[in-house]
């Protein structure tokens, strides 16, 4: 617990600061703002709790594209790698282009996606769910020919089957791989969420992201910030979360 | 891959202490290996081989680094084909039935890290369809003969390296497989936890016979824990000479070691060495 009371001070340290700057005037002056447009962390604050049942309906619509869009990612992730794990024809043939796949910046996609998928969660989703997809699969199969020759060779003396290799000695030796394709995927999912809701813009609730868009326009700063906060709370939440049951799952690290 | 039904199941229980001879012993020699070669692409690693161990034996294999032992350990367990000849485990001279007849015990231990030391041991029983609190039964009647009691429940990491390399050799026992095939099953200890493990693999032998196919670089523990020692050459392997341990076996490592006789074979042993490694 020690290690978090460094880290601790030096944040209250530079939301202090910001407050004395900002509730001053100071900080506008330096950024050449009118000083409505640079609120205070104590207005943020203030902005947070009058807007809680806004900013908490948005958020909701947002946690849910992402939680879902990741949720199918890893579902369908782990099922990829496991089937091209066991065909060597299959993996020859997709191996190379998933690698080079990443690459594709998937964020463009997401307007030819909203073309095709419509105004609804389905695009946002298509997009968590890409992006995600890809380091999931990558690192769970790399993980599962991580095997050492050794040990399934021991294994095959040992009676035991395809499947039991599979089961009893592959998938465990992948699932640390796999929880690291799932953590970098846990940290660009609401980039992604975000993103879709950027560019699929809807009446009513379209998560935080249609929030912070209009509130610029409306250049409501103060809540522009509170729907950072809230995004950045859900983020570090759900990686929390994943690392938690990292530590659950793979005790043997 | 698992049609090994034939296998009596008395062969995993190791019932009460010592009354455990419930095995069937193959007739004949449990090991026959007859003008075997073998290759890695132009690379002949073995080259008209001829070995045989009866039923309950011992036989330790000496040679070289590099020049097909383990190879040769793998042929014999089933997970790989010889280029010709015949390698034979309990008469059964396919894949299938070496690999159904044979155990194999890898150079490193290879427990996996993430179970106990009980279910690590109880590995093969478990691919066998077993339950897994029968399994733990099973093989916590060896955990307690074999020194490891108390242990059973400690993750690999937690243990010593000599603790590793039991778990690792009961393993091989469960498997019930009347032949093992031990690949320098001691390399990667230091000196003392070493010699202490030979005593114990040793007395382990002595409780609960069965047919062995030991490969070892050092001479002294070949010699003191088979009853026959193979030297080969390098690669690729034949048979230099093969030698028997002085009779009757000594109760110790330490007793072993200092007798004359055993130190007479141990020169012969290394002479033979020298010679097959040129």
């Amino acid at each position: 617990m020690s290690r978090w009371v460094l880290p601790a001070l030096l944040l209250a340290a530079l939301i202090g600061a910001w407050q004395l700057a900002a509730s001053t005037g100071a900080l506008a002056d330096v950024l050449g703002l009118e000083p409505f447009l640079v609120p205070s962390p104590a207005e943020i604050a203030s902005a947070l709790w009058e807007n809680r049942s806004l900013l908490a309906e948005n958020a909701w619509v947002t946690l849910r594209e992402i939680v879902l869009g990741f949720g199918c990612a890893v579902v369908v992730g782990l099922g990829f790698a496991v089937v091209l794990h066991l065909s060597e024809t299959l993996r020859r043939a997709f191996y190379p282009l998933l690698v080079v796949s990443q690459t594709i910046p998937i964020l463009a996609l997401a307007p030819i996606l909203i073309v095709w998928l419509g105004f609804g969660i389905g695009p946002k989703l298509a997009v968590v769910g890409l992006i995600c997809f890809f380091p999931i699969t990558v690192n769970t199969l790399d993980g599962l020919r991580s095997v050492n020759r050794e040990a399934t060779k021991m294994m095959r003396t040992l009676d035991a089957s395809r499947s039991q290799i599979l089961r009893r000695l592959e998938m465990p030796t992948a699932l640390p791989y796999f929880f690291s394709g799932a953590k970098i995927a846990l940290v660009i999912a609401p980039i992604a969420a975000l993103f879709g809701e950027w560019v699929a813009a809807e009446a009513g609730l379209g998560g935080l992201g249609v929030l912070i868009r209009e509130d610029g326009a409306r250049l409501e700063t103060a809540r522009m910030f509170a729907s950072v906060a809230v995004l950045s709370a859900m983020a570090i939440a759900l990686f929390g979360l994943l690392a938690l049951a990292e530590r659950r799952v793979v005790t043997w690290r | 891959m698992r049609q090994d039904t034939n296998m009596p199941t008395e062969a995993v229980q190791f019932g009460a202490a010592d009354a455990s001879p419930s095995r069937v012993d193959p007739p004949g020699a449990a090991v026959s290996i007859r003008g075997l070669y073998h290759a890695y692409g132009d690379l002949n690693t073995i080259e008209r081989l001829d070995l045989e161990v009866p039923p309950h034996g011992v036989l330790g294999l000496v040679g070289p680094s590099g020049c097909g032992k383990s190879t040769l350990l793998e042929l014999l367990s089933g997970l790989q084909e010889p280029a010709r000849g015949e390698i034979a485990v309990a008469g059964d001279s396919t894949a299938q039935g070496r690999l159904a007849h044979c155990a194999y015990m890898p150079q490193r231990d290879l427990l996996l890290p993430w179970l106990t030391a009980i279910d690590n041991a109880a590995l093969a029983l478990r691919n066998r369809g077993l339950g897994r609190a029968e399994a733990r039964r099973r093989a916590g009647v060896l955990f307690q003969r074999f020194g490891l009691a108390g242990f059973e429940r400690s993750r690999p990491a937690e243990l010593s390296g000599g603790m590793r390399q039991r778990v690792a050799f009961l393993r091989t026992l469960l498997a019930g497989k009347p032949v093992l095939a031990l690949d320098e099953p001691f390399a990667s200890l230091d000196a003392i936890t070493r010699a202490e493990m030979q005593d114990w693999l040793a007395a382990a032998l002595r409780s609960d016979p069965r047919t062995v196919v030991l490969v070892s670089h050092d001479v002294e523990e070949a010699l003191y824990l088979s009853d026959r020692v193979a030297v080969l050459s390098a690669r690729p392997a034949k048979v230099v000479t093969e030698l028997s341990a002085p009779e009757p076996r000594a109760a110790s490592r330490d007793e072993a070691v200092t007798d004359p006789e055993f130190v007479a074979v141990r020169e012969r042993a290394m002479t033979a060495l020298h010679e097959g490694a040129r």
